[in-house]
């Protein structure tokens, strides 16, 4: 699934140094099991996002490793501390080798 | 030794117990499989690691969960009841202070959702939680 995946990431604009955030991603993914079968009782074959990614400034946040039960356009919410001013980068990997990737800057002050 | 009704109804209650864990689907022991790959065997501890989840879930195929496990290193999250019950593993970098998680997943029937969580020094933690599924969320 390559066309129409928007990720959408809500990180503050601001905030102090040393503060906890909290972080709320979403990316519409459909997110195919590979376990539904079509009407000809056919499987429909899997494909999924099976990794998504947040840095601050290069240093880990999180990272998921995302299976089937996943529900469709998946969804987290996380905390992170942030020590300065700087960027964080979200990546997802789709199954069919597909990197969808968004940026965000935060300003600490 | 001299029955009490007490201790008569303790051990029926204890027996059902057992009778009840016999009687869980073949599932039950494919999350068995998936903790023993992921903690090597060690022995589980408990309290540190919170999972939260619903107890009733109409919609099977949005399960809103958090797991929150300060001082870990991983939490990896299983459905012992769907077909396979992986669902996710976290692993948290330093500046994820709280070591907390929420997202949302999908449960095929009534199961117990497990969460595992590897803490920084090297021993496991376990929580779970029951989650009585309405509408399944695995089509097919």
């Amino acid at each position: 699934m390559a066309s129409g995946v928007k990720p959408r990431v809500k990180v503050p604009k601001k905030s102090s140094a040393g503060d906890v955030i909290t972080i709320k991603t979403l990316i519409s993914h459909k997110m195919e099991s590979g376990q539904r079968k079509d009407g000809d009782g056919n499987v429909i074959p899997r494909s999924i996002i099976n990794r998504f990614v947040a840095d601050f400034n290069g240093e880990n946040v999180i990272d998921v490793t995302l299976e089937p039960a996943i529900s469709t356009n998946p969804y987290f919410q996380f905390d992170a501390m942030v020590p300065e001013s700087g960027e964080f980068h979200f990546t997802w990997y789709d199954d069919d080798g597909d990197v969808y990737e968004t940026k965000k800057k935060i300003t600490v002050s | 030794m001299e029955l009490s009704r007490r201790k008569l109804l303790a051990m029926g209650a204890s027996s059902i117990a057992l009778m009840s864990l016999g009687t869980l689907p073949a599932f039950a022991s494919k999350a068995d499989d998936e903790i023993a790959k992921f903690t090597g065997g060690a022995a589980l501890g408990e309290g540190a690691l919170e999972l939260t989840a619903p107890e009733i879930a109409m919609n099977g195929n949005t399960v809103p969960i958090e797991v929150s496990a300060p001082g870990a290193v991983s939490v990896t999250v299983l459905a012992d009841g769907n077909p396979v019950p992986n669902v996710a593993t976290f692993n948290f970098g330093k500046l994820n202070a709280s070591r907390s998680a929420s997202t949302r997943i999908r449960l095929s029937k009534t199961q117990n959702v497990i969460a595992i969580a590897k803490m920084e020094d090297g021993s496991f933690q376990m929580a779970k939680a029951n989650v009585k599924v309405t509408i399944g969320g695995c089509g097919g």
